[in-house]
């Protein structure tokens, strides 16, 4: 890679971390997906520091073109993040519904007490 | 005979005694602005089977649907946003079972269904079943009265072979809107029912059947909705159809493993 490529991938993890420890600082971001970016954008700095390896771990993978193992790995994790995103909004959706209708259950108005045994008609009328 | 003489007599205006939740019956009316429907139903409702409690759940509406239900003296349970009719219905099963409803019926909002026809369902219940669903094809005449075209009934016959596969079982009409519930099948569906649209009668249908429920059918007649839309268009409705078929198969292999267990 060049310097000015070097200087770009430097760049670029550089904000991407400030952004995301900013977000942390502001509490717009939880921990956990804090760590998550935050080990993401390691791991590219560690890259685009010693491109030699990303080399390496292509030829043992059998891949010819380097940039491609660094795909292949970016959109595999990538596609495991926005399942994974998937499954916890099924989860919160199913949450907020149940919290609705419990809402919706609490506010509602009691049964009406009714009488019972054979009610005579007419106090059918009045009832209602 | 021992028996109090009120009980034999209608003549005779008994002594009054407020009637244990138990034996009361809950009318669940799922309604999504239905305030031009719902009058008409709620009043024929009162007429018909005076006898039973209604509970509208206002599913969202923009339009007066709760303020016409409450105008009739019926109590409403009123969602923050739209659910859908499974959301709605459980949480016509939430409050039934809250206030201690011995059964609940499941009716439209929309006028398509008969309020003289109730009765035949609760029978049902009483001889035993869990889920009674009101079939517009299980007359054994089956004169279909109720035409839903032939693109909607093919589509409903894929869904009932479906289900036949699954459930091992036959049914006529998968996805009548038309219910009765006990009162152990609504504890279970108060806790899980499925939400999505069309789920709310066929996954229903097969989660109680794979939940050892006894589900009946009885022959009913339904009628032309008597005003408002629809519930769906047809691209949406083939979204949903597609989505519920993908829903049935992720229930198949539990059945399986249902059965492998059984085997000695």
């Amino acid at each position: 890679m060049t310097t000015r490529g070097h200087l770009l991938v430097f760049l670029l993890t550089v904000v991407s971390v400030l952004f995301i420890v900013r977000m942390v600082r502001r509490n717009q971001l939880p921990s956990r997906y804090a760590l998550l970016w935050l080990s993401v954008a390691v791991v590219i700095a560690f890259l685009g520091t010693f491109p030699g390896i990303l080399d390496r771990a292509s030829s043992w993978l059998g891949i010819a073109y380097a940039p491609g193992t660094f795909f292949l790995g970016a959109i595999t994790l990538l596609l495991l993040i926005v399942v994974h995103f998937s499954w916890e909004l099924s989860r919160l959706d199913a949450k907020t519904r149940l919290l609705a209708e419990e809402l919706a259950v609490l506010r509602a108005d009691p049964p009406p007490d009714r009488q019972g045994l054979a009610q005579a008609p007419e106090d059918r009328t009045v009832d209602r | 005979m021992s028996r109090p003489e009120a009980l034999v007599r209608d003549d005779v205006t008994p002594a009054l005694a407020s009637l244990p939740m138990s034996a009361r019956t809950l009318v669940i009316l799922p309604a999504l602005n239905e305030e031009q429907a719902l009058a008409g139903v709620l009043r024929e409702l009162a007429r018909e089977c005076p006898e039973l409690d209604v509970l509208v759940v206002d599913d969202g509406s923009t339009d007066g649907t709760s303020e016409v239900a409450r105008a009739h003296g019926v109590p409403v349970a009123v969602l923050p946003f739209n659910l859908g009719v499974g959301g709605a219905l459980q949480t016509g099963f939430r409050y039934a079972l809250a206030h201690g409803y011995g059964r609940a019926i499941q009716f439209d909002a929309d006028g398509q269904h008969d309020p003289t026809q109730v009765p035949t369902l609760l029978a049902a219940l009483d001889e035993g079943a869990d889920l009674v669903i009101g079939s517009r094809f299980a007359a054994p005449d089956a004169d279909s009265e109720y035409d839903v075209g032939r693109m909607r009934g093919g589509a409903m016959g894929i869904l009932r072979v479906a289900v036949r596969l699954l459930s091992g079982r036959r049914f006529s009409d998968t996805s009548s809107g038309f219910r009765a519930f006990s009162a152990p099948l609504l504890s279970f569906y108060a806790a899980e029912y499925p939400n999505e649209f069309l789920g709310d009668t066929v996954e229903a249908l097969l989660l109680a059947c794979q939940a050892g429920f006894k589900v009946v059918e009885v022959p009913v007649t339904m009628r032309v909705r008597a005003a408002g839309t629809p519930s769906t268009k047809n691209v949406r409705l083939a979204y949903h159809y597609l989505r519920v078929l993908l829903s049935l198969l992720s229930r198949a292999p539990v059945r399986r493993r249902n059965r492998a267990a059984m085997r000695p």
